[in-house]
């Protein structure tokens, strides 16, 4: 799950109705920004002739404004698997996949479409496409030279005890500005269940975060990933793909910036990105080519090959760079696997309560 | 107007009214109509104000949005704080926006059309792009840190980025032309002959300035100071992308309700108010020009 700032004039689709009986061979597509590879769509459109218009989103929330208005034009969306694309599937924006038509389908990993099924009961209307956990970043020169050998890299006390979180203060921490990915991480902290609802361990939460927020530089979506590239920053709350993007940027400027990635031992929220097809959907049919496409092993593994996020499709591990299946960061082995939990969408009165924590917290009042 | 026909009349008057009801009316009107919507889960997001009821048409409408926005102290300091940081930007790009229009509108032929081309340059870049330029300049490693410290003019980084300094500095760029065009407009027309008069009575420069030039462009001056208080106090781009974790703009703060809490009815509540809130300057401008043609 990427959350970025692309622009905020987003590209309006091509909204054309279908003519009767067969599709008119088109296909509008929106998806993360950096998030396919160079090459996947122009081989779609020689192989089929289909005209694919694909444009970028900045975020699950203007995804979601746009399919809760109704009509977005889209054929085929990336949301996340939670909480957004659970909380649309029940405000009934998906048609449900004909997995007649996808035999891809049988190659996807079953211990992932099991997590998925939380959000998306029975994997009816979505179809796994990458995914990525929230972690710490960090630069290991820098954390090591104000935390010594000791530093805790492996959990989250890098981050949200204050006596560690002052010292990494000069060299800055930052957090993601989003409230869903940060809480739980702060009840993980403390042995509470990230997962919980309740008002009371919200509460205990917040006291944890206003305790370090004197030394958090910023709330930032994605500035993190140029930060910690350029030796802006030492810490970062992130994504597994956007930090070793900032790794990769790092190695390869040569400015002597090593940056890791680590699962926290607490545990760490899991985003599954989906391929949903909105009820809507101009060209539902050519929809369904397109994430079959998307499932062919050799198809999915160019996309990890060149965003550095795992696909949950198991034929195409073998055909994934070795330098990226062999990576931790990227490909984590089993035993920090079992680490990994998917957040279900919250009632809107916690909704509510935590969004204003937020706001609270950062405004510092 | 005796040469002009009853349907000549009505069209004159219709056009602009039918564009603003069509453009600005309905939409408010859409928006007050969720305000009184409760969120729920679904196409769209919000519940329907008249529901069928036993045959007949139910009206559903709360002011819960409404209360929930004056009860939580929240809503009233994001407001507060883009009014103070906008009243600022509005501020200095009037004390840096004057000398600018007044030296363009004093310049002559080539020379003059080359400066108003230079003031409208800026919009030929996106403004997004410009406002990510300034992350380039101000950032801890960013261009003018690199400057001055190869200057030897700091030791260690300046703190540029991400608090108030970089979001007036943000405004008051981005906004700086909307304040120089009206002023040299008003400043383009002014009779020179007036101010000599008045050098001719004994007015002193400044006396001249204060007496005469000022009071004639004060119809510039708040074209200028409306045109940069209400898009800046709305602004949501500039303390988004410039501003530190503890800027507080009401344009944040509507962004939160509608993408986070996925709040469409609270949203447009805070957004009807906002509008009335920016309804009452307006009406006091444009009294205050009105007063000033009249005079």
């Amino acid at each position: 799950m990427k959350v970025r700032w692309a622009g905020i004039g987003l590209l309006a689709a091509v909204i054309t109705a279908s003519p009767a009986g067969g599709e008119e061979p088109r296909l509008n597509v929106y998806n993360w920004s950096d998030y396919i590879a160079p090459d996947t769509i122009p081989k779609f459109e020689a192989e089929t002739g289909i005209r694919v218009t694909y444009d970028v989103c900045d975020g699950n929330e203007v995804l979601e404004a746009k399919l809760m208005s109704g009509r977005s034009g889209y054929d085929v969306v990336v949301p996340s698997a939670s909480p957004f694309m659970a909380r649309q599937i029940a405000a009934g924006v998906y048609r449900v996949l004909d997995k007649s038509k996808l035999p891809g389908w049988r190659n996807l990993d079953h211990h992932i479409l099991e997590m998925v099924s939380a959000a998306d009961p029975d994997n009816k209307h979505g179809s796994p496409y990458l995914w990525s956990d929230t972690g710490i970043g960090y630069n290991e020169t820098q954390v090591h030279a104000a935390l010594g050998e000791g530093a805790p890299v492996d959990s989250l006390a890098l981050i949200f005890d204050p006596a560690v979180a002052e010292k990494l203060a000069p060299c800055g921490i930052s957090l993601l500005d989003t409230p869903q990915e940060v809480f739980p991480a702060a009840l993980g902290y403390l042995g509470l269940d990230p997962k919980s609802r309740d008002l009371g361990d919200l509460d205990k939460a917040f006291a944890v975060l206003e305790k370090i927020r004197p030394y958090i530089r910023k709330f930032h979506p994605s500035q993190y990933i140029n930060d910690l590239a350029g030796g802006d920053l030492c810490v970062a709350l992130g994504y597994s793909g956007d930090v070793i993007q900032a790794r990769n940027r790092a190695r390869e400027a040569g400015n002597k910036v090593e940056i890791a990635f680590r699962v926290p031992k607490e545990g760490a929220m899991m985003s599954i990105d989906m391929l949903g097809i909105p009820a809507d959907a101009p060209h539902p049919e050519n929809a369904l080519r397109f994430v079959d496409y998307l499932l062919r092993p050799e198809v999915i593994a160019d996309v990890t090959n060149a965003v550095w996020y795992p696909n949950p499709n198991l034929p195409a591990t073998a055909l994934v760079k070795p330098e990226i299946r062999n990576d931790p960061a990227v490909y984590p082995p089993e035993e920090i696997r079992r680490r990994l939990y998917v957040d279900l969408p919250a009632p809107a009165a916690y909704e509510r309560a935590r969004t204003r924590a937020w706001t609270r917290l950062k405004s510092g009042r | 107007m005796t040469g002009m026909g009853w349907t000549g009349r009505l069209l004159l008057i219709g056009v602009p009214f039918l564009w603003l009801a069509l453009f600005f009316l309905l939409p408010l009107l859409i928006v007050v109509k969720i305000s009184l919507a409760q969120s729920t889960i679904g196409i769209p997001p919000y519940t329907p104000l008249l529901v069928d009821h036993d045959g007949g048409r139910e009206l559903h409408a709360t002011l819960a949005n409404f209360a929930l926005i004056t009860n939580d102290d929240l809503y009233l300091r994001a407001y507060l704080g883009s009014l103070g940081n906008a009243a600022m930007a509005t501020a200095l790009c009037l004390l840096i926006g004057y000398p600018v229009a007044y030296a363009i509108a004093r310049s002559q032929g080539v020379r003059r059309h080359l400066l108003l081309f230079l003031v409208m340059l800026p919009f030929w870049t996106s403004f997004l792009i410009r406002v990510y330029a300034w992350i380039a300049i101000l950032e801890p490693n960013g261009l003018l840190n690199q400057c001055l410290i190869a200057l030897g003019l700091t030791a260690a980084p300046l703190p540029l980025l991400n608090n108030e300094f970089s979001v007036e500095l943000g405004l008051v760029y981005s906004y700086l032309p909307f304040m120089i065009l009206p002023l040299y407009g008003s400043l383009s027309v002014l009779d020179p002959s007036l101010i000599e008069a008045a050098a001719d009575l004994g007015a002193r420069p400044l006396q001249g300035f204060l007496g005469v030039t000022l009071p004639l462009t004060l119809p510039g001056i708040a074209a200028g100071s409306l045109l940069v208080l209400i898009p800046a106090l709305g602004e949501f781009v500039i303390p988004d992308l410039l501003g530190g974790p503890d800027t507080l703009m009401i344009g944040k703060v509507l962004w939160d309700e509608f993408f986070n809490n996925r709040d469409w009815p609270v949203a447009a509540a805070v957004a009807v108010v906002l509008v009335a809130a920016l309804a009452v300057p307006l009406l006091a401008a444009q009294r205050f020009l009105e007063r000033g043609h009249a005079a």
